[in-house]
């Protein structure tokens, strides 16, 4: 099911780079030039859109457990780890947020480690359950453990250092989100990438070709982790709080909705996915009352006229216009 | 320790209704309905309407949410999830259309109902002792209701032409469609009934505790719990996992602290999927 984005990993690094950059020049200029210049003198949209920037970092490594034919609906969790690690360190430890933010990603990344090996044994919609529940039962364990040490929620979570103003965080949450780009492109273009892509069309026949089928998932599942990780712990310093109910399992379903908007065979699905519904959720708020009601509508006429996601229009349309596949 | 035992007793009936609504669905379209809670949630609030608002008596508005839901959901099969189906070149896009129909169920609800919690008086008032256990009779009904219910839908799924067509469909959809069975008509009978089985939980429990707009989330979370215990697809599964999360819930009520039961519940289920992953009766995949 290759399409034109999604190049076979063995035709050289030529053929890799060329879509690349011509997806990731366009998307730098948007993000470096085209927002910060229309929204400078714009602070609530310039937080938009580094909401959206950040929900994209952490879809992105969403996308990357379905690469592997997984449906994740457990990234909320890594966040909140993420976040109380972020929050923990910053406000009771005293560590500046730098240094703080590895730490984040790292606990996600390790707690997604150690539960990965047995949870990724479960597939179809018993990991999808699952990883839902997963969400569920970390919200329940910090509630849980945070009354009994007397701290649920952590709040005037000092803000980074060196970033003071709207803008400053909005560039540093796109200059993340194009490093995550980068950084997945890179990997679904490698060997390990089609070592992805063939696990997802079938396990069984990759682990009889000598592949560890449960080192790679494990391996995709913790990168997404770790993504989560850092994601939750940029928001936990951008909003100065986090709470056991800051990620709930409506969050954990929505990053994978953004991957699923976008189109889960291109890795800018979960960018567009996500900006698509962030911004548009805003754009509805004008009209308050039927807001919620028209993004239910919108999601599902998308769904019923493209389903494979917002980028599957382009190949529609040069179907439709006669060209081939 | 009677109290808790007739308490899970209760809520396993209901839980039960809920279950086996999920299960039809999965194991009919190959479908994970995530707006399960939302139609159980619109039931609940239907049965609110028609009682207080329009003042009809509660058995008429009971039957009436259950038709209005199950009609909901045949048009959401006839509309959505067969166009998807048809179209789309991933199995998992239908997961995504049904949190589509759920964030559209919960919204509609919202701004139709409102958000405030609803009750409808208790139907039957009195208060049994059974040993040392306290049974007011408006849960006893419910109870009773949520039994006879279920008897009537494994009946109907088991002995009927249209169930076994049910049935056979879940096994094999090509082979039945060989044997001259229309698919899309029995296709969409099972989401309607499944809905149906949703809306009347809801109004059953709706004499109970009372709904909300946001409770779907949650229902589903369980719904979920459920079917993962018993093993997805499986009616006998959906049954045995309401019963087991019916009485584990009444007994994590009774002695743990409130947020503690549910961790409990996720951490035992998580332990549980990866000995036996398809659950109690499921089928292992391959």
């Amino acid at each position: 099911m290759a399409t034109a984005t999604d190049p076979a990993p063995t035709r050289g690094e030529k053929r890799v780079l060329g879509p690349f950059l011509l997806i990731f020049a366009p998307l730098a200029a948007v993000l470096f030039v085209a927002i910060p210049f229309v929204l400078a003198d714009m602070p609530y949209w310039l937080n938009v859109v580094t909401n959206a920037c950040l929900l994209s970092f952490a879809s992105l490594g969403v996308w990357l457990t379905f690469s592997i034919g997984r449906v994740n609906i457990a990234q909320g969790a890594f966040c909140l780890i993420g976040g109380y690690t972020v929050g923990g360190l910053t406000t009771f430890g005293g560590l500046s947020f730098w240094l703080a933010l590895p730490f984040g990603g790292a606990a996600a990344a390790l707690v997604g480690y150690i539960i990965g090996y047995p949870l990724l044994r479960l597939r179809g919609i018993y990991f999808a359950m699952v990883t839902l529940s997963l969400t569920e039962a970390v919200r329940l364990a910090f509630l849980y453990f945070g009354t009994m040490v007397g701290v649920t929620s952590i709040t005037s979570i000092p803000s980074p250092p060196g970033i003071t103003s709207p803008m400053a965080f909005y560039l540093f949450a796109a200059a993340l989100l194009i490093l995550g780009y980068a950084g997945i492109w890179r990997l679904q273009s490698s060997r390990t990438g089609g070592v992805f892509r063939s696990m997802r069309q079938n396990e069984e026949l990759a682990a009889s070709i000598g592949i560890d089928v449960a080192r790679y998932r494990v391996f995709a599942f913790t990168i997404c982790c770790f993504m989560g990780g850092i994601a939750g712990g940029i928001f936990a310093a951008l909003q100065q709080n986090v709470y056991p109910q800051s990620y709930t399992v409506a969050d954990s379903i929505n990053f994978m909705l953004y991957c699923f908007l976008g189109g889960l065979e291109f890795v800018l699905g979960p960018i567009v996915g996500t900006f698509a519904l962030v911004v548009s959720f805003e754009l509805l708020r004008a009209i308050q009352e039927y807001q919620a009601l028209l993004y239910g509508i919108l999601m599902i006429v998308v769904m019923l006229f493209l389903p494979n996601g917002l980028l599957s229009f382009f190949p529609a349309l040069k179907r439709l216009s006669g060209g081939r596949k | 320790m009677e109290q808790i035992l007739v308490n899970g007793a209760i809520l396993a009936a209901n839980y039960a209704l809920i279950a086996l609504g999920i299960t039809l669905i999965f194991s009919i379209m190959n479908v994970l309905n995530f707006a399960h809670g939302q139609m159980f949630m619109l039931g609940g609030l239907l049965v609110y309407w028609l009682v207080v608002q329009i003042g009809l008596p509660y058995a008429a508005a009971l039957i009436g949410a259950t038709i209005i839901v199950g009609v909901i959901g045949m048009a959401f099969e006839v509309f959505f999830f067969r166009q998807v189906m048809r179209n789309s070149t991933r199995e998992e896009n239908t997961m995504l259309l049904a949190v589509g129909t759920a964030l559209l169920l919960e919204n509609a609800a919202l701004s139709l109902f409102g958000e405030k919690q609803r009750g409808v008086p208790p139907i039957v008032s009195g208060v049994y002792k059974l040993g040392d256990a306290f049974l007011p009779a408006n849960r006893a009904f419910v109870f009773g209701v949520s039994v006879v219910l279920i008897v009537a839908v494994l009946l109907f799924v088991n002995y009927s032409r249209t169930g076994r067509a049910m049935r056979a469909l879940a096994q094999d959809r090509t082979a039945t469609l060989l044997m001259g069975v229309n698919t899309a008509r029995v296709s969409t009978l099972g989401f309607g009934l499944g809905a149906a089985l949703a809306a009347v939980a809801g109004g059953l429990l709706i004499t109970v505790s009372g709904v909300n707009a946001g409770v779907g989330t949650a229902i589903s979370t369980k719904a979920f719990i459920m079917i993962m215990i018993g093993g997805a697809g499986v009616v006998s599964g959906a049954l045995l996992g309401a019963v087991a999360l019916g009485f584990i819930e009444a007994f994590g009520y009774a002695y743990l602290p409130g947020s503690l039961t549910y961790l409990m519940i996720f951490v035992a289920l998580i332990i549980f999927l990866l000995i036996r992953p398809q659950g109690i009766m499921g089928k292992p995949w391959g």
